[in-house]
């Protein structure tokens, strides 16, 4: 993206024009841009930037720079990959099963959690961090099921981090031998890329979203061990083929296990249940 | 835009490093398959670094390209996306490289005396 007007180099942003079957790059390269990129026959993109009437010369021309060059080799997410295996250890000490809720706005993380707790809390102890941008309706929805929730509002930010889980089970203070739930901002794209420490991540899909968002946002899809497909008493009413969504989800990752639900009928969600009251059994028994 | 976050974190490492001196150039190296957009990043680095000792610092990218492991054959594959098949008709694909997040290296002022 071009640093002075925001507008995108040849690096990402393009249009598809289907009728005509071109693709084309929302803006090339013009002669006044910052930066720029060179390919290298293996494939490797360099980006650099320039001021405005740099003689470029190639990649020779940082060379001539006069200065220090330190070489750190760090991983820029290190410092959440870190506070991510402090709070695994927590977990672990404390013998919770925690998992991490991802899907986009309005797919039913919250009716399929509150439904969740509802059915199960005979048998299951379950907490919930809520993330949202903003308000804390959901951890009221939450509330009236009688468990401990806690919200954790993100401002600007579209996805929870180490950090924060950190300090909302500080709040939360689950009991030993529980479930944590973490319901993840409603987005299909950033919280794939932040470990919270978490056992596994489950991402839920609606039929109302289009069976191709496994292939859409695959990065998502691929990092999950679960996924629900919920709001499965709509699919007469919307188009929606559901052996193909299950295709693609496969094709992202081939190991990902699919339940599908209706959360306000209930079809389905006995597997569900049992795959959780399993999955805490085993930790118990570890 | 999770890459407002990371460049902040970007800023903060390299702020780390300088220890106080002023930082001329930043190398990156992001994988094409790390769900990463270079363009937001410079976009971002240039807002994110003014009133620190990145302030003006040049930022390069190397972004690398995606490769992925069939489990079944051992062919490697070449990946636009983290997922693929394989020529075996396999999808069954570990990726070994593409996912890279770095800061590899800073270039700072030298203090002569």
């Amino acid at each position: 993206m071009c640093v002075t007007c925001g507008c995108s180099d040849d690096s990402n942003a393009k249009i598809a024009n289907l009728e005509t079957g071109e693709s084309v790059t929302i803006h090339a390269n013009g002669n006044s841009h910052h930066s720029h990129t060179h390919t290298l026959p293996d494939g490797t993109v360099i980006t650099h930037s320039h001021s405005h009437g740099d003689n470029h010369e190639a990649s020779q021309v940082h060379a001539k720079i006069h200065g220090t060059t330190i070489s750190l080799e760090k991983d820029i997410l290190a410092k959440n990959n870190l506070i991510a295996a402090q709070n695994r250890g927590w977990f672990k000490g404390r013998n919770i099963l925690a998992l991490n809720l991802m899907s986009s706005p309005g797919a039913g993380k919250t009716t399929l959690l509150t439904r969740t707790i509802h059915d199960l809390k005979n048998n299951l102890t379950i907490s919930v961090i809520e993330g949202d941008q903003e308000t804390i309706n959901d951890a009221k929805k939450i509330q009236e099921t009688g468990c401990k929730v806690v919200q954790i509002n993100t401002g600007t930010g579209c996805h929870l981090d180490a950090a924060m889980i950190d300090r909302g089970l500080q709040q939360l203070n689950p009991p030993l031998d529980s479930v944590v739930m973490i319901e993840n901002v409603g987005n299909l794209v950033c919280p794939a890329l932040f470990d919270l420490g978490e056992n596994l991540k489950v991402v839920i899909l609606s039929v109302t979203e289009g069976e191709d968002k496994p292939i859409k946002y695959p990065h998502i899809f691929r990092a999950s061990e679960i996924m629900i497909l919920t709001k499965i008493d709509l699919l007469p009413y919307v188009q929606f083929d559901v052996q193909k969504c299950i295709e693609y989800a496969q094709q992202v990752n081939p190991h990902i296990q699919i339940f599908q639900v209706s959360a306000l009928t209930g079809t389905g969600l006995e597997n569900w249940y049992e795959w959780l009251t399993k999955k805490v059994a085993n930790m118990s028994s570890i | 835009m999770h890459e407002l976050g990371i460049t902040q974190n970007i800023i903060a490492i390299v702020s780390e490093h300088a220890q106080g001196s002023k930082v001329q150039r930043v190398l990156l190296e992001i994988g094409k398959l790390s769900a990463i957009m270079p363009d937001a990043i410079q976009f971002c680095f240039d807002i994110c670094s003014q009133g620190t000792v990145l302030e003006g610092a040049k930022l390069e990218i190397i972004e690398t390209p995606g490769l992925g492991k069939c489990r079944e054959c051992g062919a490697n594959i070449p990946l636009e996306q983290p997922f693929g098949k394989c020529q075996c008709g396999s999808v069954k694909i570990d990726l070994i490289a593409g996912e890279e997040l770095k800061i590899k290296e800073i270039e700072i002022e030298e203090i002569c005396v």
